[in-house]
């Protein structure tokens, strides 16, 4: 920590002195650019593409899934296998996709929406970034080890993950390790930055929601990881010291893994959300050219969404053998989290109300995000009800949900936020007609996929199995077909983005979109390698907010 | 310039940011106690007293009110006797004490410490469980072949919530390594007499 003021002393005088000097201007060469770099957008720019290639790995092996339930019985792998694809394939989506892409999103973004010069520890930034490969090729290494990689889910319950685990388990604990201290730095980092680095004259309620989301899960992250932490290292010490945290047999009890687990999953899944919502609070008034409705009680709503996320947990644990009032207390906690996020749905769809409205591809993306979160929050809302989740809980019925919040949420917020900040960064423009191809495809795709889930789940059949009853065949198969036209659908967002970045349309305007709101977007396009080295003045900062404020 | 004290992030609130996360490291290992103690309390996860209870207070009997509790016993694996309960189940009068018997056999040649983990579901019954004597309160020793009887008693409160009307006392034997080492040491000689005979075990 003692070398925390030294370090930002180390950037401003670098980029002070070196006003005249282009040994400071433009990035160094090589591939050492990239190891060494502590420049706020080279690392977005990293973690970006690092959760890209996780999230194709993870979708190969949703591929894995889909082929195998394609038909009933056993085609293509063998059970104790596919239950390593559905494991990893959740810690890959969630550890080496969806977190990494909002960090580097919060990279690329926060400092250039603050007026900021960098992030507040740019030599801990690199570091945070640079664990990320190893921790995630350590987790895809098990697969390869004798026993094979975890099997038991990604939210490896004990004793299934303790007691009767492969030996590769211990890679697994370190990995998780390992994510997890990249995720506490990177929200100590996001932290202090938006507490200290802002411009002087941007007060917090001058803040763009963007930064105000990650705000908060930057706090949830520093809450929720450790506890994470602790769970494996209970898990290691049990496997290896002889502890017997979850193990009956010396005083400890395999419930207790489940409450510490929820205790971080909960608010875990809102850390995957927030963003989100913030990403979609910054488009929609873009494109619906009116300011954003309710900017103040969307921060409060996320903020309250923040702090419910941690009385929640045992909504997962309904078949636990829970009291009555338990049941009901985690019931009704459950319940009232509809009411601020019903405020932030409410809030999107009369910031469009009555707009002039134009639907380029990230408004596209924005609006997609509105209704198909709005359907898992429904499916959310149904299994937060102790009595129905009874009949619902393991079903496919919760695969369902959590897809629809996860995928058509978290990651279309991703997609919508690339497609919106990608001309800024490159300075290019991405294909109008083949997004539009894209983003049809993926939606229509993404419903065939994940909506005759719900049916399954209804009519019982449980998750992480390989092989099912004849009467789900059915539904079983238009699902796998959808999951095929989805997978597919990436090469094309793919090709799509490697020619934007390469030989796209060329921008000119600093603007890009000629309603955007907001400080990133008075910076040229494309955005030079250093930025805001004056910090914006009060009147730009006010002109720039796409929020009737309280100022 | 004007953003130059804003651009420097105090020592002090690196620290008071770096104390959140090991905080919170510290109350994972922290919900260990606090969800015993809890569940001490209220006996939410079926844990019931492991101390002996004495019955102080004579008890209003209601003659009428009927609850079934059934027994059961497990062992863990690795622990070679055979355990079970010498009635599967009898009806209780609330507020009378009722002593039943738990048959033990050690089927291994070797001397076996263990310890009995007792649970109670519904959970919310297990405040209202009473254990007078148990063999659960310590540990015990099984030498070779020898079956041992073990008697519990206990009391069901008449407190207990008028819709339960059926209570399961179960045990999981557990073994006690330590214990043993000490033990099986002394019995060496007795080892090798017998070949194992641990399969046999009948349901
Ligand atoms: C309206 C708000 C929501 C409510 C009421 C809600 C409720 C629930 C409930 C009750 C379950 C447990 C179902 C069961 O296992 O039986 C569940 C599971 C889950 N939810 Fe939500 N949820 C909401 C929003 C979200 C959001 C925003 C996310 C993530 C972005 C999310 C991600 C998940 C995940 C990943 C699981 C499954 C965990 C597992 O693998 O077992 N949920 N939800
Ligand atoms: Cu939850």
């Amino acid at each position: 920590m003692a070398t925390t003021t030294s370090d930002i002393q180390d950037e401003i005088d670098a980029h002070g002195h070196g006003a005249h000097d282009d040994h400071h201007h433009g990035p160094a060469k090589g591939l050492m650019r990239w190891v060494k770099t502590t420049n706020h957008k080279d690392i977005g720019t990293l973690y970006l593409w690092f959760a890209f290639t996780m999230l194709l790995v993870g979708g190969a092996m949703a591929m894995v899934i889909r082929a195998e339930l394609f038909q009933p019985g056993l085609q293509f792998v063998e059970p104790q296998f596919f239950n390593q694809m559905t494991t990893l394939h959740g810690l890959i989506m969630v550890f080496g996709a969806i977190m990494p892409a909002f960090v580097g999103l919060a990279n690329w973004q926060i400092p250039l929406m603050i007026g900021a010069k960098d992030m507040a520890l740019p030599r801990m930034n690199n570091w945070s970034f640079w664990i990320l490969p190893f921790a995630g090729s350590m987790l895809l290494s098990t697969l390869f080890m004798e026993g094979g990689g975890p099997a038991f889910g990604w939210t490896f319950y004990a004793p299934l993950s303790t007691t009767f685990a492969p030996a590769s388990t211990d890679f697994f604990i370190f990995a998780v390790h390992m994510l997890g201290f990249s995720s506490i730095m990177g929200a100590i980092n996001v932290i202090a930055t938006i507490m200290n680095m802002r411009a002087p004259d941007m007060k917090l309620m001058d803040m763009p929601l963007f930064v105000w989301t990650w705000l908060i899960t930057a706090f949830l992250l520093i809450a929720a990881m450790p506890v994470l932490a602790g769970a494996v290292t209970m898990m290691l010490t049990d496997r290896n010291f002889g502890t017997s945290f979850f193990d009956a047999a010396g005083g400890g009890d395999p419930v207790m893994f489940q409450h510490i687990f929820w205790f971080f999953g909960h608010p875990e899944v809102y850390i995957m959300i927030l963003p989100a919502f913030g990403i979609v609070s910054q488009i929609i008034p873009t494109f619906a050219r009116k300011p954003l409705f309710g900017y103040s009680s969307m921060v409060y709503a996320t903020a309250s969404i923040a702090l419910l996320s941690f009385v929640v947990w045992a909504h997962h644990m309904f078949l636990t053998g829970m009291p009555i009032a338990g049941q009901m207390y985690f019931m009704y906690a459950t319940i009232m989290i509809s009411v601020p996020t019903g405020v932030k749905v409410f809030n999107w769809v009369t910031t469009m109300w009555r707009g002039s409205l134009t639907f380029e591809t990230p408004m596209k993306w924005a609006v997609a995000f509105v209704i198909l979160f709005t359907i898992g929050g429904f499916s959310g809302l149904m299994l937060g009800v102790a009595p129905v989740d009874i009949q619902y809980h393991d079903t496919y019925f919760v695969v369902a949900h959590f897809h629809y919040v996860l995928v058509s949420g978290a990651l279309f917020s991703i997609i919508a936020a690339v497609f919106y900040w990608l001309p800024k960064w490159c300075g290019r423009m991405y294909n109008e007609k083949l997004a539009t191809i894209h983003f049809w495809w993926a939606i229509i795709s993404v419903n065939i996929l994940f909506f005759p889930q719900h049916f399954l789940g209804l009519a019982g059949m449980p998750r992480r199995i390989p092989d099912y009853s004849t009467q789900f065949a059915d539904f079983n198969m238009i699902s796998s077909i959808g999951g095929f036209a989805f997978g597919a659908s990436f090469l094309l967002l793919t090709y799509i983005i490697v020619t934007a970045i390469r030989s796209g349309e060329k921008i000119e305007e600093d603007r890009v979109w000629e309603s955007a709101k907001g400080l990133e977007w008075t910076v040229a396009t494309p955005a030079p390698y250093h930025t805001f080295d004056e910090p914006p003045k009060k009147a730009q900062i006010l002109s720039e907010s796409s929020h009737i404020g309280e100022h | 310039m004007s953003q130059a004290p804003r651009q420097k992030v105090s020592r002090s609130f690196w620290i008071k940011l770096g104390l959140v996360p090991i905080g919170m490291f510290a109350f994972a290992f922290a919900l260990v106690p606090l969800y015993s103690v809890l569940c001490d309390v209220t006996g939410l996860n079926g844990k019931t007293n492991g101390v002996s209870f004495d019955p102080v207070t004579e008890y209003e009997v209601d003659q009428n009110r009927k609850v079934k509790v059934d027994f059961l016993a497990a062992t863990a694996a690795g622990f070679p006797v055979k355990f079970y309960p010498k009635i599967k189940n009898m009806e209780v009068i609330p507020g009378k004490m009722y002593t039943i018997k738990y048959i033990a056999e050690n089927r291994s040649d070797t001397v076996i410490t263990g310890q009995a983990v007792p649970s109670i579901a519904p959970g919310v019954a297990a405040q209202f469980f009473k254990k007078i004597e148990c063999f659960c309160f310590t540990k015990q020793t099984f030498q070779p072949k020898d079956p041992m009887e073990m008697p519990v008693s206990f009391i069901v409160e008449p407190a207990l919530d008028k819709s339960i009307a059926n209570i399961t006392l179960s045990y999981n034997f557990f073994r006690i390594k330590d214990a043993e080492k000490v033990k099986s040491s002394e019995h060496t000689a007795a080892k090798s007499v017998q070949p194992k005979s641990i399969t046999v075990t009948k349901g």
